[in-house]
C-alpha cells in the first residue's frame, strides 16, 4: 500500500511540473481503486453499482479541478481520498440516502483487486450534449476521437490556444452541471 | 463517454494551470474592500476626538481584537480549503481574540471605574454596532466565498462560517474606528453579536456555494 501510494505522489508531482503522461497514468492508476470504493458505498447505501461509473467520473473531475489545492510537499492519497469520499456522500444524498462513507472504503482496496475495464457513464454523456457547441466539440474530438490539441485546432481551424481554453471551460462546465443537478 | 476517454480528456487538460486559493481570496477580498469602505465613508465615518482616542489603550485594544479575529480566520480558511485538512490543531487561533478580549476586561476591572459596569457595557452604540458590521461584512463576505470556491473545503459550512468571520473581522476594524464606545465589555457582547450574525450567514451561504 505504501509503494502503491509513494508512486501516486511522485507520478502527481510530475504531472504538476507538467508532465502530461504522469498525469495520465496516474488517473488510470486511480480509478480502479476510486471503483471499488464506490461500488462499496453504492452497496452499503443499498444501491445498484452501476452507478459507480458516473461517481467515479465525478471524482474525477473534481480531482482535476482542484489539483491546485493539492500541496505538493503532502502525499497525494490522503488529498485524492478526502475529495473521493466528499463526492460519494453527494452522490448519494442527491440519491436521496444520507449515509456515512468511511475513509477507509477508499484506504482498504485490497491491492489484488482486478482492475476493471473502462466503463462508460450515462451522466457525463448526458450533460456533454448540453455543453455549447464548440466545448462539446473539442471535448469529443480529444476524449472519444482521443485527436491530440494541435489535430483538434487543425480539424475546427481553431488556435491550439483556443481549443485548450474550450476544452478547459467544457471540463469546468461539465463538474457545475453535474453538481449542480 | 467512457472513463478512458475523459481520463484523456483531463490528460490533455494538463497545462492549464490555476492560481492558488490564498491569491484568490486575496483578490477577492481587494475587490469587495472599497464596497465596504464605501459603506463606512457614507453612513460612518472616523469618530471626531480620533487623536485623542488614539492615546486610550482600550481605544487601540479595539484593533487588536478584531484584526486578531480577522487573520486567524483568513489562515484558517485557508488550511480548510484543502480537502484533506482538519480543523484539529488550528482552531486554536481563533480563540486569539477571545483570550485578548479577557485580558482587556481584567486589565479595565482593575482600574477605577470612569463609568458604571451596566453602562460600559450597553454603551452608546449598541444598536449602530449590530447594524454596522453586518451590513460592512456583506461585500467582505461575498468576496470571501468567492474567493473560498476556488478551493475544495470537506466541509462547506464550517468553511462559510469562517469566510463570516473573516468579513467580521474586517468589517469590525473600520467600525472600531467610528464608536465611541471603547470598553472591552462592549466590544466582548456587541460586537461578538454582530460577528456571530454574520458567521451564521456565511454558514448557511457556505453550505450552498462551497460544495465543488
Amino acid at each position: 500500500m505504501r509503494g502503491r501510494e509513494d508512486e501516486w505522489t511522485g507520478l502527481m508531482r510530475s504531472a504538476m511540473a507538467g508532465d502530461d503522461a504522469a498525469y495520465h497514468r496516474l488517473l488510470k492508476a486511480v480509478t480502479p481503486v476510486l471503483r471499488a470504493a464506490a461500488r462499496r458505498g453504492l452497496a452499503r447505501a443499498g444501491q445498484p453499482p452501476d452507478q459507480a461509473e458516473d461517481i467515479v467520473q465525478e471524482i474525477l473531475l473534481a480531482v482535476h479541478l482542484k489539483r491546485h489545492t493539492w500541496d505538493s510537499e503532502a502525499p497525494f492519497a490522503p488529498w485524492l481520498f478526502a475529495i473521493a469520499r466528499n463526492k460519494l456522500i453527494d452522490a448519494l444524498r442527491r440519491r436521496g440516502r444520507r449515509v456515512f462513507v468511511n475513509i477507509d472504503d477508499f484506504a482498504e482496496t485490497l491491492p489484488g483487486e482486478t482492475p476493471q475495464e473502462t466503463a462508460s457513464a450515462g451522466e457525463v454523456t448526458a450533460q456533454l450534449n448540453t455543453l455549447p457547441q464548440r466545448q462539446r466539440d473539442v471535448l469529443q474530438s480529444i476524449a472519444v476521437d482521443s485527436a491530440s490539441i494541435k489535430d483538434t485546432a487543425a480539424k475546427y481551424s481553431m488556435s491550439e490556444g483556443a481549443v485548450r481554453v474550450a476544452l478547459h471551460r467544457g471540463l469546468a462546465a461539465l463538474t457545475a452541471k453535474l453538481r449542480d443537478d | 463517454m467512457d472513463t478512458d476517454q475523459l481520463i484523456r480528456s483531463l490528460a490533455a487538460d494538463n497545462a492549464h494551470r490555476a492560481p492558488r486559493v490564498g491569491t484568490v481570496l486575496t483578490m477577492a477580498l481587494l475587490v469587495a474592500a472599497p464596497l465596504s469602505i464605501l459603506i463606512f465613508a457614507t453612513f460612518l465615518g472616523v469618530r471626531s476626538d480620533v487623536m485623542s482616542a488614539m492615546h486610550n489603550p482600550f481605544f487601540d485594544m479595539k484593533f487588536a481584537v478584531t484584526l486578531s479575529l480577522a487573520i486567524p480566520a483568513i489562515i484558517v480558511s485557508l488550511h480548510l480549503s484543502r480537502p484533506e485538512a482538519l480543523l484539529r490543531g488550528w482552531g486554536w487561533l481563533l480563540l486569539l481574540p477571545v483570550g485578548l478580549l479577557a485580558v482587556a476586561i481584567g486589565g479595565e476591572a482593575m482600574m477605577a471605574p470612569t463609568m458604571p459596569m451596566s453602562m460600559r457595557l450597553m454603551g452608546k452604540n449598541s444598536r449602530v454596532c449590530l447594524l454596522a458590521i453586518p451590513a460592512m461584512s456583506l461585500p467582505l463576505l461575498a468576496g470571501a466565498l468567492f474567493g473560498l470556491r476556488h478551493g475544495a473545503p470537506s466541509h462547506p459550512a464550517l468553511a462559510g462560517a469562517l469566510a463570516g468571520l473573516v468579513s467580521a473581522g474586517l468589517a469590525a476594524t473600520l467600525y472600531a474606528s467610528h464608536c465611541t464606545d471603547d470598553s472591552p465589555l462592549f466590544v466582548a457582547t456587541w460586537y461578538t453579536l454582530a460577528t456571530a450574525l454574520v458567521a451564521a450567514v456565511g454558514a448557511l451561504a457556505g453550505s450552498k456555494v462551497l460544495r465543488y
